[in-house]
C-alpha cells in the first residue's frame, strides 16, 4: 500500500491534524500489511510530515531529552527548546544545514559510545528523514489540539439542519465513501426506544412506550421521543452520573478515617438540576470553578465551589495540615486540567512536563489560582432553633484554628493541634448539617512559590512569588484586576478562543452516546493522545457546541442522536471486523454494558422496585459485611435503609471511598480517588456471580417473577404469553419461538424440582411471594426470571 | 495480548477502545465447553487477560505471598538489634539526627531515645538476628533474607501504605498484585490471579490496597472471606440447587449464543464465557478454604487452633484473630498450591504509639508461628523455591519514645520511615542473609539503603519482570509500579 492511499482520506483545511494514529489506522483500514511501506524511500525528497514523520522518532529520544531529564542540557519537546543552547555551547541543531547539526552527527556516529541513542541506533531511513527536515528548515506545526480552526473556516450552513451542509452524517459519510464502505441500516424502533433511553435517561422504556413508539405514525415520532427523554427528570439523574465520575464525587472524606459527609449530596443535587434545566456549560464550568467570587452570588452558586471539595482530607493523626492542603490544591488543579483541558499538568508538581509543552512554572502558576483557598460552611435552609448557636460556635472555633494555622508556619509542633481542630471542625460541620463550599481568603494571603521536586517543604523562594496565570501554550487569560484570580480563570476556560475546552467537551458527550470517543483519550489531548479519527467531524462539533448550540448539551445531544449515524445498528459488521476492529469509522452504532449504577436502575426497574424519587441525602441499601469490615477499624457503622431508600438509583447509594459497594466497583464504576472521564468497561465471571446471586440483582429476579404472575392471576395467562411479557418489559423486543422453548424447558424442569422440595421454593422466592400462586410455581418462575436477567441483551444496550 | 511487550496500539483497542475486557473463550475453547466451531468470532478480537505469559528474563519465582503488618510494627523490638540503644535508652537524641526531621506525635524538644526491652539473640548459620518475640520464625533464619534498611518516603499510614503496595503514595494506582497479575497472568483458569485475605480490623488503606487503579478491573485484588463463603456472591440464591443453576445457565447460554449469531460481537462470547468460569468458580474456590483435608498435624503446625490469650490486646478486636491470622497462612499455600498468582495477607494492628510491650507481644505471637509454619510447609512441598515471601509493614518506628502530650508516660514509638526491617523468604532471594546496616541507635542506615521502590523492582525481577518495561499508558504517560520520577535500583544482594 502507498501513500496515495492516505492521500485520498478526505481532509480540507488542517491537514496537519490528522495524527499519526489515525493515518496509521486509515492505512488499517484499508487493507494496508505494512503501513510504513513507502514513507522511508520517499523521505529524501518529499515535505516531511512532522505529525507522522518525526515525532516517531522524537519519541525514542524524550525519555533522556524530554522533560524530566534534559541530559546535556537537550530537550526536543518543542522546537524552542531544540533550539537552546546545549552543554556544549552551540544547540544541536543548526536550521536548514543537516550535515552542520551536532544532533545527526551524534546520531550517525560510528562510536558506540558517541552514538545516539545509545541502546539501539536509529535505522537509515529515520536518520534520512531527520536530515530532511532539518534541512527543509525544522517545520515544527502547532499540536492538533492547541490550534482552534478559525470560525470562517465553517461557511456555509453550519446550522447542523439534517440534509443541509454541515452535520454529523455529512462528515461520517464523507469518510465513508471515500473508503467506499456504507454506513449501516437504522436500527428497528424497539432498538432505537431502548437506546434513547438508556443514554438519555439510564432507565428501559415501557412496554407501553415502546409499543406507541413503534405505533407512532407521526413524521416527527422520533424528534418527539427525543424532545420528551431529555425534558425527564431522569436525564439529569443519568447525566449528572457522567459528570460526578469526572467530579470524583464521593460521600466521605477519603484517607484512612474516611469519615462521612452528610453535606456532600447538595453538590449532587445542583449537577442534577443545572442538567435538568439545561444550564450552558459556560455557566455551568463558571460556577463551578469560582461561583464564590460572582457578584450575584447564590446559595447554589457556593454548593456549585464543592466541586473542589470533591477532594480527598486527611484527617488521620500526625499527618501535617499544610502538607494535606497542599495534596488539596495540586489535585484541584491537576482535576482541572484533566476535566477541562485533557491535559496531564499534575505531573508538573515536580519537573516539566515529560511529553507535552507544559513546564513546571505552568503548574505553579495554575496553583497560585487555588492557594488562596479554604473552605467555608454555612447552615443553609435549616430550621433549627439552635442555628445561631451553631453559627457562633462554629465561628469560634474557626478563629482558633486560623489563629493556630498561622502561628504553626514558625512553630511546627502546633502541626498536631492543627490537625486536632481541623478534624475536630469538620466533625462538627458535618453534626450541626452545615455545607461547605470553597471561599477565596482576603485576609493573610498566602504566596505561592513553587516546591522543590514537589515537596511543600521546600519552597523556591529565590525563583520568586509565582502569581496566577495560564499555561503559556494556551492563548493568555484576562485580568479584571491587576492579577488574574479564580473568576478570570473561570472565563478563560469557556472563552470562544479557547482551544481545548470545547472540544474536550464534546469529546466526552460524543462517548456518552457511542460508547466510546472520537478522539481516542478523551483525558489526553497531548502529544500522547490519540487525535480524532474524524478530526473535521469534532472540529465542527466544536464549533457548533459554542457558536450554534449556545453551549446548550441538550441541544448538543439533539443534534448527535438526531443523526443516522447515531441511529444505525449497532449489528457487528464482520466484513469490517478485519480493516475497522473498534468501529472508529463509525459505520455502525457500538453496542456495550451498561454502567453498574445503570445495572442497578434497570434491574430494580424491570422488577418494579425501582424508586423514582429525584435527589436527596444519599441511601444506604444492603451492604456486604465484609466490605463494612475493611473501613479503618471498622468504624463504618452501616445500617442499611429501609423502605423506599433500598430501592433508589445506583447513583443515590452512599459511597464511601473505603467501602464501595461492590456492586458499583465489580462493574468499573471509579473509585472516586481522582478524575475519571472515561469509564472502563470489563467483563468477568465476577460480575456474572454478582448478577446471578447478589441480593439485590436476586431481590429483583424475585420481583421480575412477581410482576409477570401478578399480570393476570386469574383465568391465567399461558407460559408462553407470560414469558412474551417478561422479554417485553425486560428485553424491549418480541421473543423468538426457539426463545420461548428454551425458557419454557427451564420453567419445566423448575416446578418438577419445586413440587418435591416446598422449602426449597420458599426460600426462593423470599419476601415477594404472591398471594393465592403455589410456591412451587412462584419458584419456578424466580428461576426463570432471573435468567432473562442475566442475558447479555438485558444488560447491554445497543 | 502480552504486556510484556504489548504496543502502544494494541493497548488503544483493547484497553481503552472497548474490547477491554477480559475475554475467555480461548480458555472455554480449550475446556471444550463449546463444540468446535460453533462460534465464529472476529480474528484476534479475543484474548484471555488471565492467561498465564512469560516476563522479561527467565524467572524464578512464580507466586508471591505479601503478609502485610499494616500499622508499622516496631523493627527494634523484632529485627534490628541495637544494643547502643540499650545503653542510651532515657537520654536525649543527638540533635545532629533530628535536624529537619518530622515526627507524627513526638515533641521533639523532650523526647528521649527508648532501648528495647527484649532479649534478642543470633540464629542460623549466619547469625541472624531475632528478638525473643519471633522463636519460631527465627528458626527458618538459613532460608530468610533480612532488609534492615528499609527506606519509605511517607510517614503517616495512608499514603504510606499506598506506596508499599502501589509504589507511590497516590490513590487510584494498581497494587503490585494486580501488575503481576497483568504481567503474568494467572496460572489458574478457575480462581482469580490476586486474592486478598485479610484479618482483625481494617487498613488505614482499605480496599484501596488492593484496587487494580488503571489497570482492566480483572487485575484487581479479589477479597476472599477465610470462613463461609470465600468469594462474595459465591453461592446459589437460598433455595436453588446445583442442578437448576446448571440448567439455567445452560439455557442462558444458548439465548446469548443466539444473540452472538445474530450481532457478532465477542463480547457476548466473553460473556458466555464468563458465566462457565463463574460456575466452576462456585465449586473450586470453596475447596480451596475447606480445610477438612489438612492434617491435624498441618494445622497443628500453623496453629489454626491455639488457643487465642484471654486478654485482647490493642485494638484488635474482632475476636478468633490468632485463627483468622494462622488460617490465612494455611490458605495462602492452598492458593498458591492453585496456580493464584499473588496473595496478599493484611493484618493491620501494628501502630504501637503507646502500650508497645503488650501490644506487640501479641501481634508477634500471633504471627510467629504461622509464617515460620508456612516456610517449612512450602520448602517440604519443593514450592518455596518459586513462592516469595514478603514481610513487613509501611515503615518502621522511632528510636525514640513518643511523648505525645496527654499520654501518662512513655511505652511506644511514634512512625519512622528513615529505616525500617522486611524480610523475605524463598523465590529466589539470599537466604541467610542480612542486607544493610543502620546506624548504633537504628535512626537511619549507615550503608545499603533500599527504598520501597528499590524492593519492588527486586521482587518484579525475581518474577523475571523487568521494572521498567512493564508498563500501562495512563493519562499521557507510561506508568509502572516503580515511581517514573525516581531512579529505582534492583538490589542484586537480595538474589541468590
Amino acid at each position: 500500500m502507498d501513500r496515495s492511499a492516505v492521500d485520498r482520506v478526505p481532509v480540507f483545511g488542517r491537514c496537519l491534524r490528522i495524527s499519526g494514529a489515525f493515518f496509521l489506522f486509515a492505512l488499517i483500514a484499508i487493507g494496508s500489511v505494512n503501513p510504513f511501506a513507502g514513507i522511508a524511500n520517499a523521505a529524501e525528497t518529499r515535505t516531511v510530515d512532522f505529525v507522522n514523520d518525526i515525532r516517531p522518532i522524537l519519541g525514542k529520544c524524550v525519555a533522556c531529552h524530554g522533560g524530566v531529564k534534559k541530559n546535556a542540557d537537550l530537550s526536543m519537546l518543542t522546537r524552542e527548546r531544540l533550539l537552546a543552547p546545549t552543554e556544549y555551547g552551540e544547540p544541536a541543531v543548526v536550521v536548514g544545514d543537516a550535515s552542520a547539526s551536532r544532533l545527526i552527527e551524534r546520531i550517525v556516529s560510528d562510536d558506540p559510545d558517541e552514538r545516539m541513542p545509545p541502546e539501539e541506533p536509529l535505522e537509515p531511513e529515520e536518520i534520512a528523514t531527520l536530515k530532511a527536515w532539518i534541512d527543509q528548515g525544522l517545520p515544527w506545526p502547532t499540536h492538533w489540539s492547541y490550534e482552534l480552526p478559525a470560525a470562517e473556516k465553517w461557511t456555509g450552513d453550519a446550522s447542523g439542519q439534517k440534509g443541509q451542509g454541515y452535520s454529523v452524517d455529512f462528515f461520517v459519510h464523507r469518510q465513508l465513501a471515500e473508503l467506499k464502505i456504507a454506513p449501516s441500516e437504522a436500527a428497528d424502533r424497539r432498538t432505537l426506544i431502548r437506546r434513547l433511553s438508556l443514554d438519555l435517561t439510564g432507565l428501559l422504556p415501557t412496554v407501553v412506550e415502546t409499543e406507541a413508539f413503534v405505533n407512532d405514525q407521526r413524521p416527527d415520532a422520533y424528534t418527539q421521543l427525543v424532545d420528551r427523554l431529555l425534558a425527564s427528570p431522569h436525564h439529569g439523574e443519568r447525566w449528572a452520573r457522567h459528570w460526578l465520575d469526572e467530579a470524583r464525587y464521593a460521600d466521605s472524606e477519603g484517607y484512612e478515617k474516611d469519615s462521612p459527609k452528610n453535606d456532600a449530596y447538595r453538590f449532587r443535587d445542583w449537577v442534577i438540576q443545572s442538567i435538568n434545566k439545561d444550564m450552558p456549560f459556560d455557566e455551568f464550568t463558571i460556577a463551578q470553578i469560582a461561583g464564590d467570587l460572582l457578584p450575584d452570588r447564590t446559595d447554589d452558586h457556593l454548593i456549585a465551589t464543592k466541586f473542589h471539595l470533591q477532594t480527598q482530607f486527611n484527617l488521620e493523626g500526625g499527618v501535617d495540615a499544610e502538607e494535606d492542603r497542599t495534596k488539596r490544591v495540586i489535585d484541584r488543579i491537576s482535576t482541572i486540567g484533566t476535566v477541562w483541558l485533557a491535559a496531564t499538568i499534575g505531573c508538573c508538581q515536580c519537573h516539566d512536563h515529560p511529553y507535552d509543552p507544559i513546564s513546571g512554572n505552568d503548574f505553579y502558576a495554575m496553583y497560585a489560582f487555588f492557594d488562596n483557598v479554604d473552605f467555608a460552611a454555612k447552615l443553609l435552609d435549616s430550621q433549627s432553633k439552635d442555628a445561631e448557636a451553631h453559627r457562633k460556635e462554629r465561628k469560634e472555633k474557626m478563629a482558633t484554628l486560623t489563629e493556630n494555622i498561622k502561628k504553626q508556619y514558625s512553630n511546627k509542633s502546633l502541626s498536631n493541634t492543627v490537625q486536632a481542630q481541623l478534624t475536630n471542625l469538620r466533625t462538627f460541620d458535618n453534626q450541626k448539617g452545615f455545607v461547605r463550599y470553597l471561599e477565596e481568603r482576603t485576609e493573610d494571603r498566602r504566596t505561592t512559590y513553587k516546591f522543590r521536586r514537589g515537596n511543600f517543604l521546600q519552597l523556591m523562594v529565590e525563583d520568586g512569588a509565582i502569581l496566577p496565570n495560564t499555561p503559556a501554550i494556551l492563548p493568555p487569560v484576562t485580568a479584571r484586576g491587576e492579577v488574574p484570580d479564580r473568576l478570570d480563570l473561570a472565563h478563560w476556560l469557556v472563552a470562544p478562543d479557547n482551544p481545548l475546552v470545547a472540544s474536550v467537551t464534546v469529546n466526552k458527550i460524543w462517548m456518552h452516546l457511542f460508547g466510546q470517543p472520537l478522539a481516542g483519550a478523551p483525558v489526553d489531548y497531548g502529544s500522547k493522545g490519540e487525535a480524532a479519527s474524524n478530526p473535521e467531524l469534532l472540529d465542527w462539533l466544536a464549533y457548533w457546541f459554542v457558536h450554534e448550540g449556545g453551549w446548550s448539551r441538550k441541544a448538543l445531544i439533539r443534534l448527535i442522536v438526531d443523526s443516522d449515524t447515531y441511529r444505525q445498528s449497532s449489528t457487528i459488521r464482520t466484513e469490517l471486523a478485519e480493516s475497522d476492529p473498534n468501529n472508529k469509522l463509525l459505520a455502525r452504532q457500538n453496542r456495550f454494558r451498561v454502567e453498574g449504577e445503570i445495572l442497578r436502575d434497570i434491574a430494580l426497574q424491570t422488577a418494579g422496585q425501582l424508586s423514582r424519587k429525584i435527589g436527596g441525602p444519599s441511601v444506604f441499601p444492603p451492604l456486604p459485611a465484609i466490605i463494612v469490615q475493611q473501613t479503618y477499624a471498622g468504624s463504618f457503622k452501616y445500617k442499611a435503609s429501609e423502605g423506599d431508600g433500598r430501592y433508589r438509583r445506583g447513583l443515590y447509594t452512599f459511597f464511601r471511598r473505603t467501602a464501595i459497594d461492590p456492586n458499583l466497583s465489580t462493574f468499573d464504576c471509579p473509585d472516586s480517588s481522582m478524575t475519571k472521564p472515561q469509564r472502563s468497561r470489563s467483563n468477568n465471571a465476577t460480575q456474572a456471580l454478582a448478577l446471578l446471586q447478589n441480593e439485590v440483582f436476586h431481590e429483583a429476579a424475585q420481583g421480575f417473577a412477581r410482576r409477570l404472575l401478578e399480570l393476570s392471576l386469574v383465568g391465567g395467562l399461558s407460559d408462553g404469553e407470560r414469558l412474551r411479557q417478561g422479554y417485553l418489559i425486560a428485553i424491549g423486543r418480541e421473543p423468538e419461538e426457539a426463545e420461548i422453548a428454551l425458557l419454557e424447558g427451564l420453567l419445566l424442569e423448575a416446578r418438577n424440582f419445586y413440587k418435591d422440595h416446598p422449602d426449597d421454593a420458599v426460600k426462593l422466592t423470599g419476601p415477594h411471594q404472591v398471594d393465592d400462586i403455589a410456591p412451587a410455581e412462584n419458584a419456578a418462575w424466580v428461576a426463570t426470571t432471573r435468567v432473562i436477567m442475566n442475558m447479555d441483551e438485558f444488560v447491554t444496550r445497543n | 495480548m502480552n504486556p510484556i511487550d504489548v504496543t502502544r496500539r494494541e493497548f488503544f483497542t483493547t484497553a481503552a477502545g472497548g474490547l477491554g475486557g477480559v475475554a475467555l473463550t480461548a480458555l472455554l475453547d480449550q475446556s471444550g465447553a463449546f463444540a468446535a466451531g460453533k462460534t465464529t468470532r472476529a480474528a484476534g478480537a479475543v484474548v484471555n487477560p488471565q492467561a498465564s505469559r512469560p516476563g522479561h528474563f527467565p524467572a524464578k519465582a512464580k507466586s508471591c505471598i505479601f503478609i502485610f503488618f499494616a500499622g508499622a510494627p516496631s523493627q527494634l523490638d523484632l529485627f534490628n538489634y541495637r544494643p547502643e540503644l540499650q545503653k542510651l535508652d532515657g537520654q536525649k537524641m543527638p540533635e545532629s539526627l533530628s535536624e529537619g526531621v518530622r515526627f507524627a506525635f513526638i515533641q521533639k524538644d523532650t523526647a528521649t531515645l527508648m532501648g528495647s526491652r527484649r532479649k534478642f539473640s543470633q540464629h542460623g548459620q549466619s547469625g541472624m538476628w531475632f528478638s525473643d518475640l519471633l522463636p519460631h520464625t527465627a528458626t527458618c533464619a538459613d532460608d530468610i533474607c533480612m532488609i534492615n534498611t528499609m527506606q519509605s518516603d511517607q510517614f503517616n499510614h495512608h499514603p504510606g501504605q499506598l506506596l508499599m503496595q502501589c509504589g507511590q503514595a497516590r490513590f487510584g494506582l494498581p497494587s503490585m498484585g494486580s501488575w503481576l497479575s497483568y504481567g503474568l497472568g494467572s496460572e489458574n483458569r478457575n480462581l482469580p490471579s490476586y486474592v486478598v485475605l485479610t484479618s482483625g480490623r481494617g487498613s488505614s488503606g482499605g480496599a484501596t490496597l488492593w484496587s487494580s487503579g488503571y489497570l482492566p478491573s480483572i487485575h484487581a485484588g479479589v477479597l476472599l472471606r477465610s470462613e463461609g463463603p470465600p468469594i462474595l456472591d459465591l453461592e446459589n440464591p437460598a433455595g436453588l440447587p446445583k442442578s437448576l443453576q446448571r440448567k439455567g445457565l445452560d439455557v442462558l447460554r444458548e439465548l446469548n449464543q443466539r444473540n452472538f449469531e445474530q450481532v457478532h460481537d465477542p463480547e457476548i462470547s466473553s460473556r458466555i464465557a464468563n458465566y462457565e468460569l463463574a460456575y466452576r468458580m462456585q465449586s473450586e474456590a470453596p475447596e480451596l478454604t475447606d480445610l477438612s483435608g489438612e492434617t491435624q498435624q498441618t494445622l497443628k503446625d500453623y496453629g489454626v487452633n491455639r488457643s487465642e490469650p484471654e486478654k485482647s490486646v490493642g485494638r484488635s478486636g474482632t475476636g478468633e484473630q490468632f485463627k483468622s491470622f494462622a488460617t490465612n497462612c494455611l490458605l495462602a499455600r492452598r492458593m498458591v498450591e492453585s496456580g493464584v498468582r499473588f496473595v496478599n495477607i493484611i493484618f493491620a494492628s501494628w501502630d504501637h504509639h503507646s502500650n508497645m510491650d503488650d501490644g506487640l507481644n501479641y501481634n508477634a505471637t500471633m504471627v510467629d508461628q504461622p509464617i515460620a509454619a508456612l516456610i517449612k510447609d512450602l520448602k517440604q512441598r519443593g514450592l518455596l523455591d518459586e513462592t516469595l515471601i514478603v514481610c513487613g509493614g509501611e515503615f518502621g518506628r522511632t528510636p525514640l519514645g513518643e511523648n505525645r502530650p496527654g499520654y501518662e508516660k512513655v511505652s511506644g514509638r511514634d512512625h519512622h520511615p528513615n529505616a525500617f526491617s522486611m524480610f523475605m523468604a524463598g523465590g529466589g532471594v539470599q537466604g541467610g542473609y542480612t542486607h544493610g546496616e543502620t546506624d548504633a541507635i537504628g535512626w537511619g542506615p549507615v550503608r545499603d539503603a533500599v527504598h520501597i521502590n528499590d524492593l519492588q523492582a527486586t521482587m518484579l525481577k525475581l518474577f523475571g519482570v523487568d521494572h521498567l518495561k512493564l508498563t500501562y499508558p495512563y493519562l499521557g504517560v507510561d506508568l509502572r509500579l516503580t515511581n517514573i520520577t525516581r531512579e529505582s535500583s534492583v538490589i542484586d544482594a537480595l538474589i541468590a
